[in-house]
């Protein structure tokens, strides 16, 4: 029998990855990559909760969180081809036309 | 979770039963297609070794276990290497959920004829088989070969197109059912009638689909081998190349197989009532003659159609398949919600 | 048993995960990902929760990550160079940061957290219960869903299509110019004096 904690430790442990991934990264598509690993962590820790207080509303929260994720996945990719299609390159430090 | 001995047994007998009909299937399914395309195209096909040239795929095996396996240098060699074992895995994987005989009653304990038995059966099937895809692009990346990359880049778009719809038309069938297990699926059949009839609509976006799925002519844009030499597996030679050959075969059986169970009754014949050894025994016949008749079908499709062209491909999974599979789901919750099914 | 498939899986998802954020070639970090996704859907499962990891497996493996390799190739994204001086710094002091960050938040999840959890029910796991929840409790957000969905795929298609509209291939079949395959460069032709975008093409043919 694995203690809930474990997993919240776990997931704890995995959003830090992808946070330090989403810092760190200059290419788009892994930043991108990164901010999914930091959804799932929170998909991890939810089921977990859901699991200690044997309740689905964390599971329906996941489940919302992963449609989501889709069309973010989908928005984001084609955001990417369009800033391709202009630049010749997606690496966020070179994307900089905003910057002030 | 901790399993008793004769669990154990069951579960490694159930393991031996589905992986030696899957594993039989490649080398029998080698001369099936060989001999069928030759008698669709009017010649003799090999019929040199052995009665009718069944020592054939034999043959074959032993020259692709004896050729060099060569490696391109410019190869990414640890995605390179990993693509056929990627490619075996889910095709392999997704016959665990085929229910292939009724509940089996040994010592007084009651086993279900299937391997995993799950709750969410046929979801599972979706989703390993989903993975399939990996292969055929890692392996088209990792050949660093334009023609294989462009065989990848086909193959994400083409599965992810028609997973789609294939999702959609399985949903349907599962609707009146009201369960993902496939158990209840063949029962649910067993006491109306085949689903075939009621959603012969779904039926058809289903056939279509897995063609496009196991990458079979009129839909194998991913290795086409008259434009991209033979797209994503160009590069592989001997047993890699026999590993994506023995995985085409492979989700061939386990997507027949699951298209039996869901429109055919799987392993069930109607009129027939039959429990114990005898039942299982019929049950997996029939189960395995269903499927022989459904790889036949793909393989009389696929020496009979040219292949699309690769706009015409994505026109018909987004504008004719998917609205089609929706509109199916739609009139199949109103018949159920209005008890007709 | 339990404990041994936790450890197997937890340290596959920390693995891959470190490999994401770690690996400069992309198609790595993506192919990374997946061992991500497929370890924390067998966490999922453990949780009582099969749906879930089914559908992360079906949904997240299958389509989404799938459509980041397809992007990945499409664009042909090679892997990324190391970084120069000045960025070493940021570098350090995120991974820091992220440490700092992932620390305090196990501190806090250790702390709230009771040592045992109660059993695992039959309605946990049942399926019928969440889809209960899903379509009575939640139905406005499932709703709204399936709304954002629908607006997602119709923003991604105007934004990824090719800013052109007066050549289709009908034009280059009439003109006789072969289609440019060079997305950056297909600017429509504006003709200076009269603003007219297909005045050069006309006046080719």
């Amino acid at each position: 029998m694995v203690p809930v904690s474990w997993y919240l430790l776990l997931s704890a442990l995995l959003f830090a990855i992808g946070t330090a991934g989403a810092l760190t990264r200059r290419n788009g598509i892994s930043v991108f990559l990164s901010i999914e690993l930091m959804l799932n962590a929170a998909n991890l820790s939810l089921v977990a909760f859901a699991r200690q207080f044997d309740e689905h509303t964390g599971q329906v929260i996941v489940f919302f969180v992963m449609a989501v994720a889709a069309a973010e996945a989908a928005v984001g990719l084609a955001l990417f081809i369009a800033v391709y299609r202009q630049r010749r390159t997606i690496d966020i430090n070179r994307i900089n036309l905003m910057r002030w | 979770m901790s399993y008793v001995p004769s669990d154990l047994i069951a579960v490694v007998a159930k393991l031996a039963v589905m992986l030696g009909f899957i594993l039989t299937v490649v080398p029998v399914m080698v001369w099936v297609e060989r001999r069928g395309s030759a008698l669709i195209q009017d010649r003799p096909g090999p019929n040199r070794l052995g009665p009718l040239g069944l020592i054939q795929p034999l043959a074959d095996a032993l020259k692709f276990m004896f050729k060099e396996d060569v490696t391109p240098s410019a190869a990414d060699k640890p995605l390179y290497l990993a693509a056929p074992a990627l490619a075996l895995l889910p095709a392999l994987s997704t016959i665990c959920v085929i229910p292939f005989g009724p509940d089996l009653v040994v010592n007084g304990e009651t086993h279900r004829l299937v391997i995993a038995d799950v709750p969410v059966g046929v979801l599972l099937f979706l989703a390993l088989s989903s993975l399939g895809v990996y292969s055929l692009i890692v392996a088209g990346y990792a050949s660093n070969n334009k023609f294989s990359l462009l065989g990848g880049i086909r193959a994400s778009a083409q599965l992810i197109s028609y997973e789609l719809a294939l999702t959609v038309a399985v949903l349907a069938v599962l609707m009146p059912v009201g369960s993902f297990h496939l158990a209840d699926v063949v029962s649910y059949q067993r006491e109306h009638i085949w689903n075939v009839v009621p959603q012969f609509v779904g039926f058809v976006v289903f056939l279509i689909a897995s063609f496009a799925e196991t990458n079979r002519l009129p839909f194998d844009l991913p290795e086409a081998e008259s434009e991209l030499v033979a797209g994503f597996h160009t590069e592989y030679s001997a047993m890699r190349f026999a590993s994506f050959f023995m995985a085409e075969y492979a989700a061939m059986t386990a997507l027949s197989a699951l298209g039996v169970t869901l429109y055919f009754g799987g392993w069930s014949l109607p009129g027939v009532d039959l429990d114990g050894w005898l039942g299982a025994l019929v049950g997996l016949i029939t189960l395995v003659v269903k499927v022989a008749i459904c790889m036949a079908v793909f393989v009389w499709i696929r020496w009979t159609f040219p292949r699309f062209r690769y706009d015409q491909l994505m026109r018909l999974g987004w504008k004719v398949l998917l609205p089609l599979a929706l509109l199916n789901l739609i009139v199949i919750a109103a018949l159920t919600v209005a008890g007709w099914l | 048993m339990e404990t041994l498939v936790f450890a197997v899986f937890a340290f596959l998802a920390v693995a891959s995960a470190i490999a994401v954020v770690a690996h400069r070639n992309p198609v790595y970090s993506t192919m990374s990902l997946v061992v991500t996704l497929f370890s924390v859907a067998v966490l999922f499962v453990m949780l009582g929760a099969p749906f879930l990891g089914v559908i992360q497996v079906l949904v997240y493996a299958g389509a989404i990550v799938v459509l980041f390799l397809f992007v990945i190739m499409l664009l042909n994204i090679q892997a990324e160079e190391m970084p120069q001086g000045g960025q070493m710094a940021q570098r350090i002091a995120s991974i820091l940061g992220a440490v700092v960050f992932a620390g305090m938040l196990g501190l806090v999840f250790w702390r709230t957290m009771q040592p045992n959890s109660p059993p695992l029910t039959e309605e946990l796991v049942s399926l019928r219960n969440l889809s209960r929840e899903l379509f009575f409790e939640y139905l406005l957000a499932f709703e709204m869903i399936g709304l954002l969905l629908l607006v997602a795929v119709i923003g991604a298609t105007v934004v990824a299509r090719r800013p052109q509209q007066a050549d289709t291939t009908e034009d280059w079949a009439a003109s006789g110019d072969a289609p440019r395959v060079d997305g950056a460069r297909s600017e429509p032709h504006i003709n200076p004096e009269t603003g007219d975008r297909v005045a050069a093409r006309a006046g080719r043919s």
